[in-house]
């Protein structure tokens, strides 16, 4: 962002000018915090008016359209409602346990989002081994909600909880999996650097038909750690309540939902940001404006987000062991074979760049 | 800056893993070791090992504790306590404790650590090439060891899980 970056730089060296080193370094930390929980609040509210009006639209209805232009303040006052609510828990329930919890989910998301490039200014914190870290944080997400279920003292919770811990358990290897296969074609884990690498051809167009197929993986998995339909079985309304959140009201129950929307929207950003070239424009078409680069990285994101709203509403939920079954005897063989695939197309250097 | 984040870390390091040995709740506690754990990641931030710190969080953190979190939710209702230990036993464990910490402390105070200037970064594919590398100094060896390892441990498993199965089924085949 050629404009953002010199409002950013102007607050840098004012922020300098007038205060000692440390201080100026403390205040800036703050302020980035408070962006991306901007960032954090405002995405995850507008991705649930998404989700409601793609579900509206899957199943001719028209969805929310009344509280401002088609609908767009509903999820603000919805927020604002469950800000108002009061903060019911059980009386048996382990209190500081049931508390962290949310935070648990919150903060993990929050760690992830720091790590992707929207654009190549607009990166808060660019370590040299990205991709690893976003697994490395993904995996401790899920504590959160082993704790939330367990703490609650409930037993559709608990049970909710458990399979939550399974599934993410299961499915992480593949998106690890799927992304080191990725990793291949890269030679990095940095994310600025995967992107650099992507300036001659998209990552799914450089591995063509083993980038497919891990792109593919990567999706299915991706849905099924976040633990949306058709893989939501923690929260499956039909049989355990709402799952792992059952006894939780108020703004704590918005922590966890406003998560597992953020998650989705990392998910889809980490496959932007891999396979279709994350801020990079189709062809390079806007190479000579760089600040719309976060415009070309939010409409693929949101395409993808799309596609997993799409999944949501075509695919009937699975059983606990077909959905271990997929996993375990499926993705996990495919994508073993399909890293030995990649590796052969990085030796005989069979990749289609422009 | 870096000084005032390391005695936050550090704090943070000794209260949790006081905490976490303390505790008469057993999945608290198992919170508190978390924590002690990602404090220990935190560490590894904080001198550039980045690498080792991601390792950390995905293994430790994100493995472990998870399975540790899986036993205690097989083994444990949400209402018990841990028994205390007799005051002979505690007594007992207290002078353990303290011999082995002064151990340490006087290792730690006697060793002549050298400052090592700020060095580069290790790159990923350094790691890659040294994990595989049959010269001095490479991890060639470990590596094929502990997947040995985990081989027999997971076989093991199985044959622990599944035992009864497994024998039925073969007599019945023959």
């Amino acid at each position: 962002m050629k404009y953002g970056l010199s409002i950013i730089t102007t607050i840098h060296d004012w922020l300098y000018s007038v205060m000692p080193e440390w201080l100026a370094g403390l205040v800036e930390m703050i302020l980035i915090a408070l962006v991306y929980l901007g960032i954090f609040s405002i995405a995850g509210l507008f991705l649930v008016l998404m989700e409601r009006r793609v579900a509206a639209w899957f199943q001719l209805r028209v969805g929310p359209n009344r509280v401002g232009f088609q609908g767009l303040l509903q999820t603000m006052a919805d927020a604002l409602k469950l800000l108002s609510k009061e903060l019911t828990g059980t009386e048996k329930a382990d209190k500081f346990l049931y508390n962290l919890a949310p935070y648990f989910v919150i903060v993990t998301s929050l760690m992830a989002l720091a790590v992707i490039p929207f654009t190549k200014e607009f990166h808060a914190f660019d370590i040299n081994i990205g991709i690893l870290f976003l697994i490395a944080i993904s995996s401790i997400g899920v504590i959160g909600i082993l704790l939330g279920g367990w703490s609650s003292n409930n037993k559709y919770a608990l049970i909710g909880a458990m399979r939550s811990g399974v599934q993410t358990i299961s499915y992480e290897l593949s998106v690890g999996l799927s992304l080191l296969t990725m990793i291949l074609l890269t030679g990095t884990l940095q994310l600025s650097e995967i992107i650099e690498v992507q300036k001659s051809g998209w990552l799914i167009v450089q591995g063509h038909i083993p980038a497919i197929i891990a792109f593919m993986i990567f999706m299915i998995s991706g849905t099924a750690e976040t633990n949306r339909a058709p893989f939501d079985m923690v929260e499956a309304e039909s049989e355990l309540g709402a799952g792992f959140h059952t006894e939780y009201s108020g703004m704590k129950f918005a922590y966890f939902f406003l998560a597992e929307f953020i998650n989705m929207f990392i998910i889809a950003a980490i496959a932007t940001t891999v396979f279709f070239g994350g801020w990079l424009s189709p062809f390079g078409i806007t190479e000579s404006i760089p600040w719309l680069g976060v415009l070309w990285f939010l409409i693929k994101t949101l395409l993808l987000v799309f596609l997993m709203m799409w999944f949501r509403w075509t695919f009937p939920r699975l059983r606990v062991d077909q959905l271990l079954t997929l996993e375990w005897k499926y993705l996990l063989p495919i994508n073993l074979v399909n890293i030995v695939l990649m590796a052969l197309l990085v030796w005989g250097n069979l990749i289609i760049k422009f | 800056m870096e000084e005032i984040i390391f005695y936050i870390l550090a704090a943070i390091l000794v209260i949790f893993a006081i905490a976490s040995v303390t505790s008469r709740k057993m999945l608290r506690s198992v919170i508190y070791l978390l924590f002690v754990l990602c404090g220990i990641a935190g560490i590894y931030f904080l001198i550039d090992y980045n690498f080792l710190a991601a390792i950390q969080l995905t293994i430790y953190a994100g493995g472990i504790i998870v399975l540790i979190i899986f036993s205690v939710f097989l083994v444990h209702h949400i209402e018990l306590q841990l028994e205390l230990a007799k005051p002979g036993k505690q007594l007992l464990t207290a002078l353990a404790c303290l011999t082995g910490l002064g151990l340490f402390l006087v290792t730690i105070y006697l060793h002549p650590f050298e400052v090592v200037e700020n060095t580069n970064t290790i790159s990923t594919a350094e790691v890659g090439n040294l994990l595989l590398s049959y010269t001095e100094g490479g991890f060639i060896l470990p590596f094929e060891v502990i997947s040995v390892l985990l081989l027999a441990a997971m076989v093991g498993a199985i044959v622990i899980a599944k035992g009864k199965k497994l024998s039925t089924n073969n007599q019945s085949t023959e």
